[in-house]
């Protein structure tokens, strides 16, 4: 397909701007500040019309079919929630527009906060960080501040084998160093060897629950309570909060920060990438170390509160994704409290029943009862066709792959996360195509390994495209052989 | 069956799969048949500079895939002379040709009894054969 | 109303074939005495009907009038087919494209997105997006100190101040020390400062004010130092010389101007761009070209190994969900500009000059500097003169007393192609209240005087 640069026509435009109504004046710049040619595309409005529609032709989302990708939680996004983040009193309002003309946006703000407060058992929340990696980020900031302020030098986080890669990096953008601690054959952190590692030096644990392997960590008191007890802290990824959503509340459990992924559990859309929002719940004891500010409600009226001396600052301009916020409020008041509890408990439900049809015909390293999603391995594929082929073969019928190769502890893994919003029919649907890739693979395997079959392109060459790297469009471009 | 690539006879190795050849006091270092293998394609080497000072089995540089970046150890201490800048063109010729044209840096060696720390070409082969897959 | 499709028979054939009685004995893993016995202590669910209502009830207490506020966010002309696009399922329901095959659409748009960021940076390489431009400004700082060797930063005060607070918070969990710069007459000055990684600005300036690139260019090289350059209000490119072309090494911004609603400060687009010596030092998302197996253009996440999910904790940055929507906006938003983006800009720069004209008259305008779109007034009692325009409907300027303590009275005026000469008219009718001259030249020499170099605090722990 063409780049919207190759359908450009010079003199074509697609937009046109009034008469300018004041009186133009000459010379407002010096000319050395001036820009000669501008490169930018020339095309008509059903150029444009045209070319991003086929390019989204080119694109799947959940709106186009199952989206199982494990710990990414690729739930429906409601269109209601596109509606309100598009009303004209949210998407006109300027970010510094006086407190008394933008109440609205402040309340959508505190009771968001409310509520991620009462879903998760956290005393105190921020609605700053844009990313779920953003809030970890926030989060370690949080710890490092919290042991300046009690005086004591702590330098390293523990992390367990089976982490997300951001929860490594956000520590080490944080100037911690990351001790891995390793997990048990049951697929849950290794206490022992969590306790081996324990000692003054310990700041934090980082730890995912339920873990990365869809199983819930059930020494998490036995876990908080050692780390509580070496003066240390737990932060927990809510990646994968949608499990526990109105059964289980992290706070009651020890943790003493959180993130959330409004993204995930809270059903904004994932927009190719993003943007997402990564809210930050804490204990009251660490709330005064929340980024800066603070929205609070006094005397009936929402307040911006700037006067937090101790926090660890901004880590965004202005509120942090306030249109994304807008959506999960939407959502939360559409459930209610009801809504929110089935969530968890269908969630689960799905991701067992998937389970227990397709662990008849694909190995599963830990099997027992899961939580919102499972991993399964390629080790039943016949004749070497891999979990890769497996996933790229998924392509063919219309569904999305999986997440694969994650978590890295186990060889081959295939993460599989239905979420609630799918049906029985669907996930019928799913199992029998993963049967038939399995029949595929013992009869033709070269079909599973040449796949994918029916995409707009076939299978593409990463390593050409990490060798000769081509980030741009450029008017001479060869296009290397 | 598992890979272990082929293993020149005149070579020492680390167990980080790098090889060492001593000539005078210049090494010359890469990595080994099997760990080009084990990194699949290799699309980037980042060269160190020359004049880096490093000690035996410290980071020298970086080797990266399109799966993974791997630092590379330095076999044996000592200053970095000379570096193969045709991988910066061409990182493939480590993946062709790990014992020749994929070398990676020359270094001028301090101390050669440090040789002693590093396998010989049978114990490299028995230390991969052991290695869980 | 909830999304659950399930019926109550379905879940039951579910519970059976999972072989357990009910829902609750999937949860045994979890010790029982933290199990919820009660209700959430949230709202009950709403039906659509209801939740519509209770939305246009909320947004309905969000005034949005005439606005002359800037500062970081910018009421721009959002070209119609941009939301028809953006609500394209496939784009907006999807996720990150780790599956090239299926995310040709997000991956080709990235690619043009990058392309036009470069071009109107003059940059090499740019990236798939960041959180918003303070978020990448700290990153740009972070990559500097790697790629430099060093850590110390030089940030000017006519940055953003929040997007200064943002770097602090980054730089501070770093270790690295940050210098703030003071000003002169709205523009940068330069002290003798030495062994720092970068110098930072913003062009056009948080004062409104365009700096003398060349000359911070050169005092940063001579320093065998970064140039960083901070595009907090991206239309400006339409008219003003890229950064690139001022021999800058990393180049940073805004992309919101570009077909982002305001929606109270985000989800806005960060983005970042470098030279191509500096390609893998950059964070974040890159779409590159590549061919696929039957010899067509296709496009993948490239270099991905200096990102966190493969570097882990050697990573360039933890970023790893970013704005991609955003940056479809910009892109769909630059393609239907095109090259008329130069007559919005010049509109912008013309209707901003022809307020402050009217002003300048009376003597109001705080600095000489050229400016773009946005410009500095002083006035007397600024409480006074917010009551006013708010009583008459009209939002005002940005009181700068609440950022620079040296700069009280003063109020930053953001004006764009969006304005007509009819409300720029009103909001100058009110003026003539404002101040006197002899005030502003008062406050000019001292805005300049208080104004030096400082470490900000708290800093170099």
């Amino acid at each position: 397909m063409k780049l919207i640069f190759e359908i450009s026509k010079k003199g074509r435009k697609a937009v046109q701007f009034p008469e300018l109504d004041v009186p133009e004046q000459e010379n407002l710049l010096p000319q050395d500040l001036l820009r000669g040619e501008l490169e930018l595309p020339e095309v008509s409005e059903v150029d444009i019309i045209r070319h991003y529609t086929a390019l989204s032709r080119r694109n799947f989302g959940v709106d186009n079919g199952f989206y199982p990708l494990g710990s990414c939680t690729m739930k429906y996004n409601p269109k209601i929630n596109e509606d309100s983040a598009r009303l004209n009193g949210f998407a006109q309002l300027h970010p510094y527009t006086p407190e008394n003309l933008s109440q609205g946006a402040l309340q959508i703000m505190y009771e968001l906060e409310q509520y991620l407060m009462e879903i998760t058992g956290m005393d105190q929340f921020t609605l700053q960080p844009a990313a779920g990696s953003h809030g970890e980020l926030t989060g370690m900031m949080i710890v490092k501040k919290y042991f300046e302020g009690i005086n004591e030098k702590r330098s390293k986080i523990l992390i367990p084998d089976s982490a997300h890669g951001t929860n490594p990096a956000s520590v080490t953008l944080c100037g911690f160093e990351s001790v891995e601690v390793k997990s048990n054959d049951k697929g849950e952190i290794d206490l022992e060897d969590l306790k081996s590692k324990l000692n003054k030096d310990v700041a934090a644990i980082m730890l995912t629950n339920p873990n990365t392997l869809g199983l819930f960590e059930t020494q998490i008191l036995e876990i908080t309570k050692a780390m509580h007890q070496n003066g240390s802290l737990v932060y927990m990824d809510g990646a994968n909060l949608n499990a526990m959503v109105g059964i289980t509340k992290p706070g009651d459990f020890g943790i003493d920060i959180l993130h959330v992924n409004l993204h995930k559990t809270f059903s904004t859309p994932h927009g190719g990438g993003g943007p997402g929002s990564g809210p930050v719940g804490v204990t009251k004891e660490l709330s005064r170390f929340l980024p800066r500010p603070k929205i609070e409600f006094i005397d009936n009226k929402y307040k911006i509160n700037y006067n937090m001396p101790d926090s660890i600052g901004r880590v965004r301009a202005f509120y942090g994704n306030f249109g994304i916020l807008v959506r999960a409020y939407t959502y939360i008041r559409s459930n209610g409290f009801e809504g929110i509890r089935a969530v968890g408990e269908n969630s689960v439900l799905n991701a067992n029943y998937l389970l227990s049809k397709l662990k008849k015909h694909y190995h599963v390293p830990f099997n027992r009862i899961c939580q919102h999603e499972f991993i399964l391995t390629d080790k039943n594929l016949s004749n070497g066709v891999t979990t890769n082929d497996l996933a790229k073969r998924l392509l063919d019928f219309g569904v999305h792959a999986p997440t694969i190769y994650f978590p890295l502890i186990v060889h081959g893994a295939i993460m599989i996360e239905p979420t609630e919003t799918e049906s029985k029919e669907t996930l019928d649907r799913f199992a029998e195509i993963m049967m038939k890739i399995k029949e595929e693979s013992e009869k033709e395997p070269e079909t599973v390994k040449a796949a994918p079959l029916a995409t707009p392109v076939s299978k593409l060459d990463n390593v050409l495209a990490a060798r000769k790297p081509v980030l741009k469009f450029e008017d001479k471009i060869i296009i290397p052989q | 069956m598992k890979f272990i690539g082929n293993i020149p006879d005149n070579l020492r190795y680390t167990k980080e799969h790098e090889w060492v050849k001593l000539e005078n006091d210049t090494a010359i270092i890469g990595i080994t048949d099997y760990a080009q293998h084990a990194l699949t394609d290799i699309v980037f080497v980042e060269l160190p500079e020359k004049g880096k000072k490093v000690e035996q089995l410290k980071p020298l540089c970086i080797v990266e895939s399109v799966k993974s970046v791997s630092d590379v150890f330095a076999p044996i201490s000592g200053e970095v002379a000379e570096v193969n800048s045709e991988l910066s063109e061409k990182p493939e010729n480590i993946n062709q040709d790990p014992y020749e044209n994929g070398w990676i840096a020359k270094l001028k060696v301090v101390n050669n009894d440090e040789l002693n720390n590093l396998m010989d070409s049978e114990n490299y082969k028995k230390y991969l054969e052991g290695l869980k897959e | 109303m909830h999304y659950i499709p399930n019926t109550e028979e379905q879940k039951e054939q579910m519970l059976e074939s999972i072989g357990v009685k009910n829902i609750l004995d999937l949860f045994m893993d979890i010790p029982q005495n933290l199990i919820i016995k009660d209700n959430l202590n949230i709202p009950g669910a709403l039906s659509e009907i209801e939740v519509k209502r209770l939305m246009e009830n909320i947004a309905n207490k969000n005034k949005t009038m005439v606005s002359f506020l800037g500062a970081g966010a910018y009421n721009h002309f959002i070209p119609t087919v941009v939301n028809h696009l953006l609500l394209r399922g496939e784009f907006f329901t999807a996720y990150t494209p780790y599956q090239p095959e299926i995310s040709q659409g997000m991956l080709q748009a990235i690619f043009e997105y990058q392309t036009m960021i470069c071009n109107l940076t003059g940059m090499d390489v740019a990236n798939a997006s960041m959180y918003d431009n303070s978020s990448a400004l700290a990153e740009a700082a972070i990559m500097a100190c790697r790629i430099k060797r060093k850590d110390k930063i030089l940030i000017s005060k006519t940055v953003h101040p929040e997007h200064r607070e943002v770097v602090k918070t980054y730089t501070n969990a770093n270790s690295i020390e940050l210098v703030e710069l003071g000003y002169y007459d709205g523009q940068t000055s330069i002290g003798p400062h030495k062994d720092f990684a970068a110098i930072i600005v913003q062009q056009p300036n948080f004062l409104g004010s365009i700096e003398d690139l060349d000359k911070i260019s050169k005092f940063a090289h001579e320093n065998n130092a970064l140039l960083v350059v901070s595009v907090n209000e991206p239309t400006s490119l339409g008219i003003l010389k890229s950064p690139g072309s001022f021999d800058a090494d990393i180049v940073v911004g805004e992309g919101h101007s570009f077909g982002n609603a305001l929606s109270f400060g985000g989800p806005y687009v960060g983005f970042m761009a470098t030279k191509k010596e500096f390609m893998r030092q950059i964070p974040g998302r890159l779409a590159g070209q590549t061919l696929d197996s039957e010899g067509r253009r296709g496009f993948v996440l490239t270099l991905q190994a200096r990102e966190q999910h493969i570097r882990r904790e050697k990573a360039t940055s933890n970023i790893c969900t970013n704005q991609a929507l955003n940056a479809l906006a910009v892109t769909i938003t630059l393609a239907t500009l095109g090259k008329e983006l130069k007559t919005s800009s010049l509109h912008n720069l013309q209707k901003a000059h022809y307020a402050a004209n009217k002003l300048k008259n009376t003597g109001k305008l705080l600095f000489t500097a050229p400016f773009y779109n946005e410009f500095v007034v002083k006035v007397n009692d600024i409480d006074k003169v917010n009551d006013i325009l708010i009583k008459n409907d009209i939002i005002p300027g940005l009181d700068l007393g609440k950022f620079y303590p040296e700069l009280q009275n003063c109020m930053l005026i953001c004006i764009t192609e969006m304005h007509s000469k009819e409300q720029i008219d009103k909001l100058v009718s009110y003026c003539n209240e404002w101040v006197s001259p002899s005030d502003v030249a008062e406050q000019r020499g001292r805005a300049q005087t208080i104004v030096s170099d400082e470490v900000a605090n708290g800093l170099k722990n």
